[in-house]
């Protein structure tokens, strides 16, 4: 039809009349694609460069520790059926020592088979070349630690293992698909600077543990994923006479666990945000197409006068918020490309991939645009309709006004004498409920989006607060192997130490119905004061005397609860114990299991025994203190408190900083974009109302004021239902991020909310003076005079 | 001349500009108004007549020319003492009523005389235009007649100085358009404000004391009513 050309020129000109309204609908379109392009194109690139690099590194599927096992044993595993490829391995926790470094450093060191690659995990070499064959005193560093400290080939470093310092040389620098999240021990977040991966010569490690002939980990992969518990029970069967092993898939394997987690995290962000801004956006064009349809029924009917079919009008309207989507869409893909590069540039920071970069996500971009088409569609369903049912007469008079009356908010707000502006105000807004009330919901999910983001800095501040309270110790050294109680004596008096605390830990598997788990299972005195046992509110809770005390994760994955008994098997030895669980206690990272010290001793066979200690120190005497620590053979690694916390710290924030402001600026966008376009139809529907009230000498600060009054009322509604809604989309976080790797606690501090109220209320109050402005230009008499 | 001077009006020129186009809606006009004098604007749609009241009422501003109110010039006055001056001193009656729809009768008579110095109550007002019984009513609920009525309450319940009534019949039958002009004639004599009367219609022009012609934004023609007809008498 030779009309529509016209009516696409009637189409640009409608979109310069509510370019306000257009550009509001125009960024929540763009938020909710970009947070989905991003999401998910981060999502997609994180998880093909895994699958490549584990593929490429025929990455384990079955992991398995214990004390020491024969070849044999790994001859026996290989030719269980399922089985595709056996590594054995032996890896040490040892203490490196670099010149120039005084800080602790703790390393794990790994063997590499005496010839050819790893049959399974193997490493990505970056730079120089693997170790030889033999007992040269060759090692090879993980890269991020190499970068860390500026190391090359050629360079050298001492590992303290068995009891004794190795000078050895550098001939490589690598990366390993069990390292790309790299946690030492007692780390709860990578430390480049203070954990190293080392890798070296079978023989080397042999001899250092005195070990020929015997490995103490393994990693096999198998023929088909299905049959990974077979093989599991089939593996701990055969290292049953070495006493109990700890066997796990890659699930309890930390890196993999971790890297999982955050996926998890993603796709949750992904799947959830660009839901809200999608219903934001359908509402906003429900809204902005039902005003512009009323404010257009003359020229709608003049067009069906004209003989121009309903369909075509319809498709007008409906293009007008078509093309609205495609602007968004294509601001969200450039905006999600942009972030998803950033996004990935910052993963890249500590995630040790050989390779990763941003990549789209083809379905899920095409799902993203689809289903904000979609929404569009559902938005503008409404006034389309209303634009195909308007019979041309009926849309060429004028609209018949709205009948007021006392609507339920005045009466529960009116109940003394009140202002006639205030009336008005509450019967406008009873008088279109659903439309308040979506305002209201939209300004809520704004809220709401927020809190749930930024909760994360809470959570944050209460795991560090909890390791504040329950850790007084500055450092935690631990044995090359356990030493006689009477050790700590000695202890105490290094150089620096001011208070020193003993403890034992080791692995045990612990036990109850069908579920088990390996866990270290810490012995602390009862006189400890540099580490205390919290419960979820911070309180201290006494190490029992008796019986066992649990994390409640654990307890509720071992199915258990105080008085219940369960089975405790120490790792590697054949023995079983059984305890009763005494005390449930909180803990945010890991999972382990706390007794008392002297109970623990008389458990285990032989004498009283000591594998670690936690120590006050001296502040004017640290670097003493660590020198002097450097020559000892009885430290196999240290950890220092404040260090921990920082790095967790560190990286928690570098993280969420990012994302987090990210969605605060798109949440207030969003509140910018709802509060404006309800202002601005607010201010087209009631144009002659205000107008009227000039006339009746009303300063125009006074009219704003209605309009004003108006939004607070939606705004301030919002803000109290956006808090529950929040906290309830944190609840879900919590729920989603709820594993046996770490917990966040559900904390919503008040400058959490603070802030969500803040922008949604700085939104509100810019759109409102942005309305207000354009009130204040109003042609007082050209609007009285218009006609009806 | 009934009372004494309340506005005098010098050169008052308007124009209004649409793209290149410039339209002189008003072209120098000189005019005094008197309190309890009524004036009738005449003239063809597009003389200025309602332009003249916009002014006079202070919802619009001259390009040239000066108004004055009891000795303080109006053109001179910011937008809140031109707010300030509305709220006090005028009442307008437009052809299209201009009721708040949200508010009943009641309550937009109330509205109207927030910051009046002594109104009258609203509910008074309201039964001399004979609304009374309905005064609880919204304006979705009452005829045009009615609305029209209340509207006319609503500009003399602050008993106005100028009381400026434009096409107050433009949209209403005959019969209720003589009870408007009644209600408009007895509001200009009991409350003795100073009452413009904006018509195009001849016949309604005959209840004035005073009658300006209007022709193209000048006045071409001022005559007298001697003596004034009475609104009852009026038919069209």
């Amino acid at each position: 039809m030779n009309a529509l050309p016209i009516l696409q020129r009637k189409l640009l000109r409608d979109l310069r009349q509510i370019a306000g309204q257009a550009a509001a609908i125009v960024l929540v379109v763009a938020c909710a694609v970009a947070t989905a392009v991003m999401s998910f194109g981060v999502l997609r690139s994180l998880d093909q460069a895994r699958a490549q690099y584990y593929e490429r590194s025929r990455f384990a599927e079955l992991f398995v520790s214990l004390p020491r096992a024969p070849e044999s044993a790994a001859e026996a595993i290989r030719r269980q059926t399922g089985v595709e490829g056996v590594q054995t391995r032996l890896v040490a926790d040892v203490a490196v020592g670099l010149a120039g470094v005084e800080d602790p450093v703790a390393g794990r060191l790994l063997s590499l088979p005496e010839r050819g690659e790893p049959e399974v995990n193997a490493i990505v070499l970056r730079r120089g070349r693997s170790v030889g064959a033999g007992d040269a005193p060759e090692v090879i560093v993980s890269e991020s630690f190499a970068e860390a400290h500026g190391l090359a080939p050629g360079e050298r470093l001492s590992v303290l293992v068995g009891g004794r310092s190795h000078e050895m040389i550098i001939v490589g620098i690598a990366l390993s698909p069990e390292y790309v999240y790299a946690l030492g021990p007692g780390m709860i977040a990578p430390d480049d600077r203070r954990f190293a991966v080392l890798w070296t010569g079978r023989r080397v490690l042999e001899s250092a543990l005195g070990a020929r002939g015997e490995f103490n980990d393994l990693a096999i992969r198998v023929k088909e994923p299905a049959a990974l518990d077979d093989v599991a029970r089939q593996v701990a069967a055969v290292l049953e006479p070495y006493g109990a092993a700890d066997v796990h898939g890659r699930e309890r394997q930390p890196s993999h666990a971790f890297l999982t987690a955050m996926f998890h995290q993603i796709a949750g962000v992904g799947r959830i945000a660009p839901a809200i801004f999608l219903v934001v956006a359908a509402f906003l064009v429900h809204s902005v197409l039902g005003r512009l349809v009323e404010t257009q029924r003359q020229h709608i009917g003049l067009l069906k006068a004209l003989g121009i079919g309903e369909a075509a009008i319809g498709w007008h309207y409906l293009e007008l918020v078509l093309v609205l989507g495609m602007i968004g869409i294509a601001a969200g893909l450039a905006a999600g490309t942009i972030l998803g590069h950033g996004l990935t540039r910052l993963y890249a920071g500590f995630f040790h991939f050989p390779f990763l970069s941003f990549r789209h996500d083809p379905p899920s971009v095409f799902a993203a645009c689809a289903v904000a088409i979609a929404a569009m569609g559902i938005g503008a369903y409404r006034g389309v309709r209303a634009v195909s049912r308007l019979a041309p007469a009926l849309a060429l008079a004028p609209p018949v006004p709205p009948g007021y009356g006392r609507t339920w908010p005045e009466r529960l707000a009116l109940r003394g004498p009140s202002g006639g502006t205030t009336r008005m105000v509450l019967r406008h807004l009873g008088r279109f409920p659903l439309r308040a009330a979506l305002t209201v919901i939209g300004l809520a999910l704004a809220v709401a989006l927020q809190i749930a983001m930024l909760f994360s800095f809470d959570a944050l501040d209460r795991i560090i607060a909890f390791h504040a309270h329950s850790e007084a110790r500055d450092f935690s050294v631990l044995f090359a192997r356990p030493l006689p109680s009477a050790t700590i004596e000695e202890v105490a008096r290094w150089p620096g130490v001011l208070k020193a605390e003993a403890w034992r830990m080791l692995p045990v598997r612990l036990g109850s119905g069908g579920q088990a788990r390996v866990v270290n299972l810490t012995g602390l005195a009862q006189s400890a004061a540099l580490r205390t046992l919290l419960d979820a509110d911070l309180a201290p809770v006494p190490v029992p005397l008796q019986g066992l005390a649990l994390p409640g994760k654990l307890a509720s994955l071992l199915r258990v609860g105080i008085g219940d008994r369960v089975t405790l098997q120490p790792v590697g030895s054949r023995r079983m114990l059984e305890l009763p669980v005494a005390r449930i206690v909180e803990q945010y990272i890991g999972l382990d299991a706390y007794m008392d010290l002297d109970a623990l001793n008389a458990l285990l066979p032989g004498e009283p025994a000591i594998s670690g200690a936690d120590l006050a120190i001296d502040p004017g005497r640290r670097g003493e203190f660590l020198r002097a620590l450097k020559g000892s053979r009885v430290v196999a690694g240290i950890s220092e408190r404040s260090a921990v916390l920082a790095s967790f710290r560190d990286t928690m924030l570098r993280t969420l900083t990012l994302i987090v402001s990210f969605f605060v600026a798109f949440a207030g966008l969003t509140a910018f974009g709802i509060a404006f376009s309800s202002a601005w139809i607010t201010l087209s529907e009631r144009e002659r109302e205000f107008a009227t009230l000039a006339s009746l000498g009303f300063s125009a600060a006074e009219v704003s004021r209605i309009l004003a009054l108006e939004n607070a009322i939606l705004v301030a509604l919002a803000l109290l239902l956006g808090s529950v809604v929040g906290r309830g989309l944190a609840w879900l976080v919590v729920q989603r991020l709820d594993t046996e790797l770490y917990r966040v606690p559900l904390v919503v501090s008040a400058h959490t909310v603070a802030i969500a109220v803040l922008v949604v209320v700085a939104a509100a109050l810019l759109s409102t003076w942005t309305v207000a402005r354009h009130l204040r230009r109003m042609d007082v008499p050209a609007v009285l005079n218009a006609r009806q | 001349m009934r009372g004494e001077k309340t506005h005098s009006v010098r050169g008052l020129t308007r124009i209004y500009r649409t793209g290149s186009d410039e339209v002189h809606a008003l072209r120098g006009v000189d005019l005094e108004l008197c309190s309890g004098e009524l004036v009738a604007l005449l003239g063809p749609s597009g003389s200025g007549k309602s332009t003249l009241l916009n002014l006079l009422g202070g919802i619009d501003r001259p390009d040239g020319g000066e108004i004055w109110f009891r000795g303080e010039e109006l053109t001179r006055f910011d937008d809140r003492a031109l707010a300030r001056y509305r709220r006090r001193h005028v009442g307008f009656v437009f052809q299209s009523y201009n009721l708040i729809p949200s508010l009943t009768a009641r309550e937009n008579v109330e509205l109207a005389c927030a910051g009046a110095e002594a109104p009258v109550a609203a509910a008074d007002a309201l039964e001399l235009v004979g609304l009374r019984a309905r005064m609880d009513h919204f304006p979705g609920q009452l005829s045009g007649g009615e609305q029209q009525r209340a509207a006319v309450a609503r500009a003399i319940a602050k008993r106005p100085d100028l009381l400026l009534c434009d096409e107050p019949t433009g949209a209403v039958d005959s019969r209720a358009g003589v009870r408007i002009l009644e209600l408009i004639e007895r509001c200009s004599v009991e409350l003795g404000a100073a009452t413009v009367l904006v018509t195009h219609n001849a016949a309604i022009a005959a209840m004035a004391d005073r009658v300006l012609s209007l022709v193209d934004g000048s006045i071409a023609e001022a005559r007298r009513n001697a003596p004034r007809r009475k609104a009852r008498d009026i038919s069209w």
